[in-house]
Parts: structure tokens; sequence; C-alpha cells
């Protein structure tokens, strides 16, 4: 009884939807809508054929990783130099973590705002300096925008998560290596960073999930997924395939791709995280 | 003010039988004592008959009424846990009115009631701090005052001191025997602490793999135990339990021969029960040891010596002031009535 | 180790940090203190000017007319009132559904178990079209309620609280049968005081999640009165021939990140501790 209202919620907004996203995935129907067909696994064959599809991965491959690294290194840089300080680390902790409470859509605002062709600062001083700058027409130009959105609001997120894990190297670590004579750098690279292997996976993780899903906002708002497709990323194609262009089977087939995809690295990560409780 | 009436009490999980057959008697006001090692079934039983654990067989009766299915609250009991469960986020006032509110009652007596145990135990300038605030010792007191104020026919001790340090513990069990005293509340008492059992009980159950081997007073069980497992565990250092056999003129203990009564047949193996305090020096006593270990306390030392040349270890308790040297051979003796002689297979005390 | 030299080079990195992420922001403020004509004169300065108050009143009452016309208080409450629900809602269910799992024997607990902790791995967006079907159905759209409820099953929240009750001793529950306080009350009187942490960082979490919520409010509601401030933001940019109004643009866009941040500000220290328990 207690129970009702969750599992009531979840059995309505999520298994029969994630049912009929499976069911629709394998049904056909025309353009109307007026008549569905058992297609089995024909939606997903045509999907994965489609160049545009192929093409969407690419785009979400690169935007992923991309993202990630922009996020995940100044996350740890950051994270590196608040430990080392004392004073002041909660100012900069505070500061640092904003953007987390920044909604993508809003994040790709203000960074659209600053590459506006027309009017944007950074848009300005790049033509000054000679780059031909336009985002609008320019594909990758449009994809290294939001790529800078969309890691721009995860560094506070990562440096939060570095930070807790650098603050968990026990310091007799640290001090016994430099009594051996290591230097700080080789300190760092030897045993900061492989102990900081599992928050690092972790948050790879995290960085990737949030890449793939909850970009959208941010792509939305800026591109539209375009020009031309170019920064459609997968996510997105979905939404786009099957509100704007109605076409059910192949949007539901999309869903449930990116359903396993999700599954997939959500189970690695538990799994590893598994394996890292045990040799904590 | 009640009486407290196991009978036949046992629990089983599944096949396994944990508890077996317990009757027992706890007269009104009596403080009896549940003691045992660990993993006996002691928790158990006090559980059960606290209504934490159901019943597998037998009746539990709280003044004569059935509790068997009686839910916890409504069997007029107190419990005071080791861990001594403290509503955290409660200041010690609350913690003890808690029970109080749950049974509707006016908030003037709720306050009489705890302050008056307040008063009992000196909690009064603790009223308003919240556990984390207090000392072990101070919680152990929280805890009891919540029993004290709900007055109910029985009170429940599951191994309340085992988290004190040793001096607290010392000096808490005191206080709860007086408390016990002065109040008359029939209470049933869980330890794994002999030397507790023994100070507190007014009667002792020792429990012995879900078995009680014997019920009665300290003394009793320590003059008389009724199996040599009784007989181990009570008193301390404990007794000494060798195997030997029924002579002519008593038993013989690896070529000792003491001046036991005689128990049956002679040749018949048997266990010896010798107390480490009862072994006395006697220059010509027939058991010899030779000095391998001292243990000097003080007031007395206790003595770890080989019987004979190949013989077991046994302790003696030898008077402080005496200073035997390591390698020493010293002869003891032993008064008869201070044998004791078991069955080595049922373990059960032979003769009275 | 540390020099006066070392730690002065920490706090310089830690500075450009800030820099770097605050300065969208920093852009965006002065933005909206300026006359569209600064703006368009560009580059624009980086000195805030007279405007502030203007810019935001008109933003706050009108929005752009040009594009939707909705005011932007408006929006501003469905987003508030959105994040609330969800953030509420979510807390309110998950706390019964995780003390009931936690604390009760029943058939087919470990189904449900098991159920709701499948939903952690599917975000929103994976499940979009056929969700919007059932909401449609069951005449959802344009509502508060179909803004909200297909949100509210989160498997995040009965997880953390889960995971905190499982350490509650079992002794406190002894002891509160023994005091007479029923299941209920024990619930109310210890449980839920006991979990005042993880239910303030929960808020804040679940309150951004709520607030930052792009692509189901997009598709469940068509209605002007009914955009969130995300959504509403993306129609104030124009495309093609109308001018957008890049001062009352950038006023929404500091209006719609205010909310969040202050809740994130005002939770600081519960937040900060709860966000890393959540996530392991």
């Amino acid at each position: 009884m207690l129970l009702l209202p969750q599992l009531a919620v979840t059995f309505v907004f999520f298994f029969w939807p994630a049912g009929q996203a499976i069911v629709q995935s394998v049904q056909g129907g025309d353009a109307f809508g007026l008549s569905t067909r058992f297609v089995a696994l024909e939606n997903f064959a045509v999907v994965l054929a489609e160049p545009a599809y192929l093409a969407s991965v690419e785009v979400t491959l690169i935007f992923s990783f991309a993202v990630a690294l922009l996020a995940l290194a100044p996350g740890l840089l950051f994270a590196v130099m608040a430990d080392r300080i004392v004073r002041g680390a909660a100012f900069y902790k505070t500061v640092l973590l904003l953007p987390y409470a920044v909604a993508p859509a809003i994040a790709g605002v203000l960074w659209l705002f600053l590459f506006n062709p027309s009017v944007g600062i950074i848009a300005v001083a790049l033509r000054r300096a000679g780059v031909d700058w336009n985002y609008v027409l320019n594909g990758r130009q449009a994809l290294l925008l939001v790529i800078l959105a969309a890691a721009w609001k995860q560094i506070g997120y990562n440096f939060l998560f570095f930070l807790v894990g650098l603050q968990a190297i026990p310091k007799a670590l640290l001090e016994a290596s430099a009594i051996d004579g290591a230097s700080t750098r080789r300190r760092f690279w030897t045993i900061v960073f492989p102990l900081l292997a599992p928050t690092s996976f972790f948050l790879l993780v995290v960085n990737i999930v949030y890449a793939f899903f909850d970009t959208f906002g941010i792509i939305h708002n800026v591109t539209q997924g375009g020009p031309a497709k170019a920064t459609e990323i997968l996510v997105y194609k979905v939404w786009y395939d099957g509100v704007v262009g109605l076409d059910l089977g192949s949007s539901a087939a999309q869903s449930v791709i990116l359903m396993t995809i999700v599954i997939a690295l959500t189970a690695i990560q538990f799994r590893f995280i598994e394996r890292r409780v045990h040799y904590a | 003010m009640a009486t407290l009436t196991l009978d036949a009490v046992r629990k089983s999980y599944g096949e396994r039988e944990v508890v077996h057959g317990i009757t027992c008697g706890v007269a009104d006001g009596e403080l009896v004592v549940v003691v045992g090692p660990s993993g006996c079934g002691k928790s158990t039983l006090l559980r059960m008959v606290a209504g934490l654990e159901p019943v597998t067989s037998g009746t539990v009766l709280i003044d004569g009424r059935i509790v068997n299915a009686v839910e916890p609250k409504d069997r007029d009991i107190a419990m005071v846990f080791q861990n001594y469960a403290l509503y955290p986020h409660m200041s010690v006032y609350d913690n003890m009115a808690y029970g109080l509110k749950m049974r509707k009652m006016r908030r003037t007596e709720i306050r009489e009631r705890v302050e008056r145990a307040a008063g009992i135990l000196q909690l009064r300038d603790l009223l308003a701090r919240k556990p984390r605030q207090l000392s072990g010792g101070q919680r152990q007191r929280v805890a009891m005052g919540r029993a004290i104020v709900r007055d109910p026919k029985i009170f429940l001790f599951d191994e309340p001191l085992s988290n004190l340090d040793a001096q607290l513990r010392v000096q808490m069990r005191v206080e709860i025997k007086q408390l016990q005293q002065e109040l008359g509340t029939t209470s049933l008492y869980v330890t794994h602490d002999q030397v507790e059992a023994m100070t507190l009980a007014d009667r002792l159950i020792v429990m012995n793999a879900g078995a009680a081997d014997q019920i009665g007073p300290p003394l009793a069980l320590y003059e008389r135990p009724a199996t040599a497992f009784v007989a181990g565990f009570i008193g301390s250092p404990a007794m000494n339990l060798l195997h030997g056999q029924v002579f002519e003129s008593g038993v013989a203990v690896n070529g000792a021969v003491l001046p036991a009564d005689r128990r049956g047949e002679p040749g018949r193996a048997v266990l010896v029960g010798l107390r480490p305090e009862h072994i006395e020096l006697a220059p010509a006593g027939p058991v010899s040891l030779r000095v391998e270990l001292l243990e000097r306390l003080g007031a007395d030392t206790i003595l770890h010596g080989r019987l004979g040349t190949d013989g077991p270890i046994m302790t003696a308790r030898v008077p402080g002031t005496f200073q035997p040297a390591i390698g020493e051979t010293l002869a003891f003796g032993i008064r008869p009535e201070r044998i004791h002689l078991f069955d080595p297979e049922s373990k059960r005390r032979l003769g009275n | 180790m540390r020099t006066r030299r070392g730690i002065w080079i920490p706090h310089a990195v830690l500075l450009a940090g800030l820099a770097l992420v605050l300065f969208p922001i920093y852009v965006a403020f002065v933005a909206s203190s300026l006359t569209l004509r600064d703006i368009l004169d560009a580059p624009m300065t980086l000195v805030p000017g007279p405007e502030i108050v203007a810019n935001y009143r008109a933003a706050l009452a009108s929005g752009t007319v040009s594009t939707s016309g909705q005011p932007v208080a408006a929006m501003l409450l469905n987003s508030l009132v959105m994040a609330l629900v969800i953030a509420i809602g979510k807390i309110a269910i998950s706390l019964p559904s995780a003390y009931a799992v936690v604390f009760f024997r029943f058939p087919l607990r470990r189904v449900c178990f098991w159920g709701i902790f499948v939903t952690l791995m599917l975000p929103v967006e994976v499940r979009i079209i056929p969700t919007y079907k059932i909401a449609a159905d069951l005449g959802l759209i344009d509502s508060y309620a179909g803004l909200t409820l297909p949100l509210v099953a989160s498997a995040t929240a009965t997880l953390l609280f889960r995971q905190f009750f499982l350490t509650i001793p079992d002794e406190l529950v002894e002891a509160a049968k023994i005091d007479g306080a029923g299941p209920w009350r024990f619930f109310i009187d210890t449980v839920i005081p006991l979990s005042r942490t993880n239910i303030a960082a929960l808020f804040v979490i679940l309150f951004i999640y709520g607030w930052n919520q792009y692509l189901w409010p997009l598709l469940v509601t068509d209605s002007p009165s009914m955009t969130t401030i995300v959504i509403g933001i993306r129609q104030m940019i124009a495309n093609g021939d109308a001018q957008t109004a890049w001062h009352l643009v950038m006023a929404t866009a500091l209006l719609a990140m205010l909310p969040p941040v202050a809740v994130v500000l005002a939770m600081q220290r519960w937040f900060v501790v709860g966000l890393v328990e959540t996530e392991k």
C-alpha cells in the first residue's frame, strides 16, 4: 500500500511506454498512421542502414567524447588545485559548482549569445582575428559551439567529484612517497591518478550519459540539430523523426537502440563500482 | 508487580531448534539472570518473552496471563537494549517520554514520571541533551530511565552493560541491583558475564546450547553445579576438570589419589572437578604440581602447575604473600566434600 | 612542500577557472543592462549599463511580443510549479516506498524493488513518444499534471532513502515496538526526522532536475500559457527577419538561472554531501 503511488506511476509512465516503444519499433505504418503492421526487425534494419542515422551516430560519438574530455580535464585540474589550498576552498567550490544549477538550455543560450555571428563578443573577436566565424552556416563550428556549452556546464560537477576523490586519498601514502624521493609530478601520476581511477571511470560514464541525453536542451535551443544535421545527436534525432517527421516506427526503433546503449553503460558502471567497493 | 512464567518454551528456525524447552518461574520482585556463552540462546529467550520473536511451542505467562499472541506493546514490559536503542534525534526527555506519549498519557503525568526517573538516575541536568552528547554510561541510564517511567510489570535487560568499559560495568551493576530492589519490579536479565550474573541474580538460569543446564540461586550453582558445564562456567578462575577413575579409596587422577566419596565401581571413568580456590597447600598432599606460570594479582596468586611429570596443567589459588619459584614442585590437598564428580558422557553430576 | 610560491599557483589556476565559469554569465548580465542598440553595436562593452531595471521589468511583464508574447513572469511561474511539484512529489512518493521495501516483508517485495530500480537506467528521453501518447490518452496534455506526473516516478530518491534506511539499527525498531509505536508512527516520529539531511540534498537535486526539464515539457505543452521558461527562452530568439531583443533575452536568461542557483546556495551544506552520496 505504501508502494502503490510509486508503483502506479512507474508502471503507467515507465513500463508501459517502454513496452510500447518496443512494440512500436517492430511495427511499420504509413505516413497517416492509419494502419500498422508487424514488421519485426525491419525498422531496426532500415534505421541502422540509413546514412542519416550513421551520420548522427558519428556526430554523437564525437560530441560525447569531446564534451567528456573538455569537462573532465579542467574538472580534474581545478580539483587538484583546490586540494592544495586551505583558505577559500569553500568559496571556489560554490562558484565552480554554479553551472550545475544552470539549465542546459540556458547554458546554450548564454554561449549562443557569446558566439552569435552578429553580436557575440567572441564572434566579433574571432572575426577581427581573421577567423570566418558563422556557426549558423558552418556545421563544424556549430558542433564546436554546442560542445563548449555542454562542457562548460559539466565542469563544476566533475570538479566536485574529483575533489572528493582526492580528499579520500590517505595523506600517509603521499607522505611516504615524498620521503621516498618522488617529485610532485611523479607522485601525481604514480599514486594519485591510479587511486582516482574509480572516480574517473564513474565520471566518464556519467559524462557520456549526460552528453547523450541531457544536452537535448542545448541542441534544441542553439542549433536545432543544424546546420544540415551537423549537430543532430541521436536523442535529438529520436525526437525529430518522431515528432516532427511523424515516423513513429523509426523513432521507436531508435529509442530502443538508445535504451540498449544506456542499459549497457549503466550495467558496466555498476559492475565496476561493485569491484571498486571490494578493493577500496 | 507480577510473575513471569516460562513453560516448556521452545524456539526453532525451520528444522533447527535453538531453545530446548525452558521451564522456569520468576516470582514477583525477583531478578533472574539468564547466563551463558554466545550463541546459547539466551537472547532469543529474552526476545520471546518480549514478544519480538514468536514462540515455536510452549507458553509465556505474565501475571498468569498467556501472552504468546500478544503484541510487545501490550505485554506491559519494558526493555533495556545492549546498544541502548535511543532515538538519536530526540532529547533525553523525549526519549523517556516517547513510550508514555504512545499510550496517550496526560502531559502532566508524563512530566511527573520522567522527572522522577531522572532524579533516581541522576539525569536531571541532561534532560535537554541529545544522545550523541552523552557518554556511554549516561546513555545506559537514559535507556533504563525509559524503562522505569513505564512502570511495567516486567523489566527485560539484554546485556545492557556489554558496551561499557570494565570499571563502569562494575559500578553500573551495583546501581542496577539497587535500583531493581528499590523498585521491586520482576526482572529477567541476560548476560554472558558470569561475575555480573552472580552479583545481580536472585536466581540464575545457566544456558548451554539452548538448554537450561541448571536453575537456582547463585551459591547453589557454585556449590553443587548440576553439570560439568555449569561447574566450569561459574566461578573464576574456572574449575579444573580432569579425567580420572574411581579407586578403592577415592578417585585417581593421573596417579594422584584424591579422597573423594566413592561414586560407583572402581575403575569407572569420571570427570573430576576441583576449584582452584579449594586446592590447599598441604605438605603431604596427594596432588603435586610443578609450577609453570604465576599470575600475581596482589591479594592472591593464581598458580599454573603440571600434575605429575606429564599430566595436565591445573590452576590453584594461593595467598599473595606466598612466593613460589617457577619449576618448584609443591604439594596440595583438597577436602573430600569439595571434590565434584561428573559422568564423562552425560556430564551430569554424580551424587548429590 | 608548501612554499609561498606553491600557494600562488593553485590560486591563480582556480581564479582562472572562476573567470572561465563566470564569464558567460557575466556577459549575459552586462547585456541585460544595456539597450538593444548598444548590443547591436558590436562588440558590446563589458561594463554594465544603466538599463537593468527597465529591461527586467519589460521581460517580466511582456516577454517579447514579437514572438510569443508570453510574459516571462508567467513562464517562470510554470517552471517554478513544475520544479516544486516534481521535487516534492518525488520525495513524497519515494519515502513511503523505501520504507515499505526496507521494513516490511511481503510477497513480490524483490520484484517491486527491482522494478523500481530498473527505471534508473532509462531517462525520459528514451521512452518519449509512447509516454506522450499515454499522457495524451489520459488527457494530460497542456496541464500541470501532464508536466509533472510522468517525471515523478524516481528511482534515485527511493534508492537513496533505501540505502539510508538500511543503516537504521534494528534495535531502534524494536524499542519503538515496545514503546508502542506502530509502523506508521515509527515512520513519522523517527524515520523521517532522521532523514532530514538526505531530504534536503534530494530536494536541491530534484528541484534542479525539474527546472531544467526540456524535452518532456516541449512535447506535452502546446499552448503558450503553459510554456516553461527554459523552452520559452528559445522562442525569444528569433529566426529569420525579426530582430532578437538580446537585452531582454539575456535578462530572461538570468531570471531563469536565479531560482535554481538560489536553491543551491541556500542548501549548500547538505547538498554537496548529498550529491556525492546519491551518485554512489
